[in-house]
């Protein structure tokens, strides 16, 4: 099999060309000497079938940032038959650079001339022939975006790969040299070859421009889009997520259970309860991600993305972040799970890492479920209002606490340099085919954690078989004994430490629990828990719960986006101690003020 | 002349870059961006609160914070930009 590498500056349409090239049957994978995630797929390439992989979006081999490195890692460890060089075509006075470093490390290339289409909007005018001439390869204009000059792609591409051999890592290790002659080569090719007008008649991006990045509208401005963002995810998530959870429980009532009847009630319990159930809780997040990351794909590839950051960089940059980590925050009010995956936006590892420690905190909508019911139990309707609103200051407040505190250990050296690209209209393909990709990635890294943790949960609040579920002689209830000593000082009893177990799973099922656990469901609850718990208890309990461990999913997913367990297990481990101790300090602070 | 920087230039302001002071992966991206001296640059905003610029080099529009923009030295500011 042949081996054909995509290689890019950032914002050229290289995955664009991707999936055109790919369709659905790419897949992400792992690489020997790198430690990120990579797209490949298999395709047919004339007589040959080859593996196409898209490299990440580099400015060139000698850079520093781990971009470049994952690159260059990526070429000296694995043999490559062939380089896709994608140039976007309004900007070929820079990027042909990186066109003249590959040809000078003699690796087999077909040069793409992406993004005509606007090229020719902006009055470029580019004789490929002449390029080809130049540059001693094959050069082909394309629009990914509109799929003109695929085809001629693909068949010049298999013709070039009957003509060369691989190249080893190790020839490619010697020959990433100097490149002093590169300057010079790329004037003279520029001027015979390319006609640019002086300036690119971008009226329309200008003038968005002056609207989005004003100094006084631009923040409402962007507050305005991303509440209608929220606002169209849950309208049409809302529905959706209900349909699945309608189906689920449809099939498990006319079908799972039936089939089932003849097993012993643990077995029975266990399939439904556990695993059932498990992949239920796996399946209500799929409709999300798709919904958020058609969203995320219209706000990243129209270009708003990096004008949100150009706007809350200030703010983010005094604790060590960037302006597209508060976007990515704000996404996470709506659920967290999606927001971290956002961040691979954000190419320097340890901005994505602090990042991920404070988008946790994000108050989701499953929480304020829980946070809804509380605050109806226990406070009068303008009470409640006032307590939600601090629970939200709270949620920015130790998000932000987290990101002073860690900004340290998690230093990023990436120089802020961000293009501000023209505003382009991404097409449905691309927008489909993003949440296609990213909806079978959680599926396919995060099911398997998620259904365990269900499980486990499960037969902590049903065994020993013999006493009454979520009762205070089950695992759970035990677990809840032993922490007594140290949940009572935050005011928070043995059956709601069990429903804090049970929130471990999915905040969503908290209120669930606690009906199972009081015997009692809707108003009687809520008159029970006003007469067993007061306020001060009420509301170091919503803290405890808005601040600990959002859900299983979003473990999950940290560990599968950072590729580490002990990154995961940092975020749950700060995030426990962090919900006791500003429980504590409200509780013990009411109680000493007389509460 | 005494020499400026490119972040001390006004929004609409445009000038020749004349040298370069940053360190080699700074310099690298600037460089892969287009910043080279004698080309002309052009401060199109900032955003408020000291946040980042927001410069024009050629047909590319780039947002850098302060601290980088420090680090590209300027020649004899020009109003507007070159038609």
């Amino acid at each position: 099999m042949k081996r054909v590498a995509m290689l890019g500056m950032p914002n050229t349409g290289k995955s664009t060309l991707f999936n055109r090239l790919s369709g659905a049957s790419a897949r992400v994978g792992n690489w020997p000497g790198i430690t990120v995630d990579l797209m490949g797929a298999k395709i047919l390439l004339g007589g040959h079938i080859a593996e196409l992989i898209d490299l990440p979006g580099i400015y060139d081999f000698h850079g520093f940032s781990e971009d470049e490195m994952v690159v260059r890692h990526f070429l000296e460890k694995n043999s490559v038959d062939m380089v896709l060089v994608v140039l976007n075509t309004t900007q070929i006075e820079r990027q042909l650079a990186l066109a003249l470093q590959v040809r000078e490390l003699g690796l087999p290339a077909v040069l793409v001339l992406n993004m005509v289409d606007e090229a020719r909007r902006a009055g470029i005018s580019v004789a490929p022939e002449k390029i080809a001439r130049h540059m001693q390869m094959p050069t082909i204009l394309v629009s990914a975006k509109y799929g003109d000059g695929c085809s001629g792609l693909l068949s010049e591409a298999a013709r070039e790969l009957d003509r060369h051999g691989p190249v080893t890592p190790e020839e490619l290790q010697q020959r990433l040299a100097s490149d002093d002659r590169i300057e010079s080569e790329m004037e003279s090719i520029l001027k015979d070859a390319v006609e640019m007008p002086v300036r690119l008649p971008d009226r329309v991006t200008e003038q968005i421009d002056r609207l989005v990045l004003h100094p006084w509208l631009g923040l409402p401005v962007f507050l305005g889009v991303m509440f209608l963002l929220f606002q169209f995810i849950f309208t049409f998530g809302k529905p959706l997520q209900d349909g699945v959870a309608w189906l689920l429980g449809y099939a498990r009532g006319g079908l799972v259970e039936p089939m089932l009847s003849g097993l012993p009630p643990w077995l029975h319990g266990l399939l439904l309860d556990g695993i059932y159930n498990g992949v239920g809780t796996v399946a209500a997040f799929v409709p999300i991600i798709i919904l958020f990351f058609l969203v995320m794909t219209m706000v990243e590839d129209s270009g708003y993305l990096s004008r949100a950051a150009f706007m809350m960089d200030a703010l983010m940059a005094r604790m060590g972040l960037d302006g597209r980590g508060f976007v990515m925050l704000l996404m996470g009010f709506g659920c967290n799970v999606p927001a971290l995956m956002g961040t691979r936006v954000m190419r320097s590892r340890n901005l994505r890492l602090l990042t991920m420690m404070i988008i946790p905190f994000s108050l989701c909508s499953a929480r304020l479920q829980v946070f809804l019911f509380v605050a109806a139990a226990l406070f009068a309707p303008a009470h409640a209002a006032l307590v939600l609103f601090v629970l939200y200051l709270s949620s920015f407040a130790v998000a932000f606490l987290t990101a002073m505190l860690f900004k340290g250990q998690m230093k990023s050296n990436e120089p802020f340099l961000l293009e501000l690209p023209p505003y382009r209209f991404p097409t449905w393909r691309q927008i489909y085919m993003r949440g296609w990709h990213e909806a079978t990635h959680f599926l396919r890294r995060a099911s398997k954690f998620i259904v365990a943790g269900v499980v486990l949960v499960w037969i902590l609040t049903n065994f020993p078989s013999d006493v009454p579920p979520a009762s205070s002689q089950t695992f759970a209830g035990m677990i809840g004994g032993a922490l007594a000593p140290v949940l009572s000082p935050i005011g928070i009893d043995a059956q709601l430490t069990i429903a804090l177990i049970f929130g471990f799973v999915a905040k969503e099922i908290v209120i669930g629990a606690l009906a199972v656990i009081y015997g009692m469901e809707g108003n009687s609850l809520m008159a029970l828990m006003a007469q067993k718990l007061d306020w001060v208890q009420a509301m170091s309990f919503m803290l405890f719960t808005l601040i600990y461990t959002p859900c299983l999913s979003t473990i999950a997913t940290l560990r599968s986006e950072s590729k580490s367990l002990g990154f995961a297990t940092l975020s749950v481990v700060w995030s426990l101690l962090l919900a006791w101790v500003v429980s504590f300090v409200f509780y013990q602070g009411a109680r000493f003020l007389g509460y | 002349m005494p020499s400026s920087k490119l972040s001390s230039l006004q929004p609409g302001q445009s000038a020749l870059i004349r040298a370069i002071h940053a360190e080699e992966a700074v310099h690298q991206r600037l460089l892969a961006l287009g910043f080279r001296v004698g080309k002309q640059v052009e401060l199109i905003r900032r955003a408020r609160f000291a946040g980042p610029v927001h410069v024009r080099i050629g047909t590319t529009d780039v947002m850098m914070r302060p601290a980088e923009a420090q680090r590209i030295e300027i020649g004899e500011i020009m109003m507007g930009s070159r038609r």
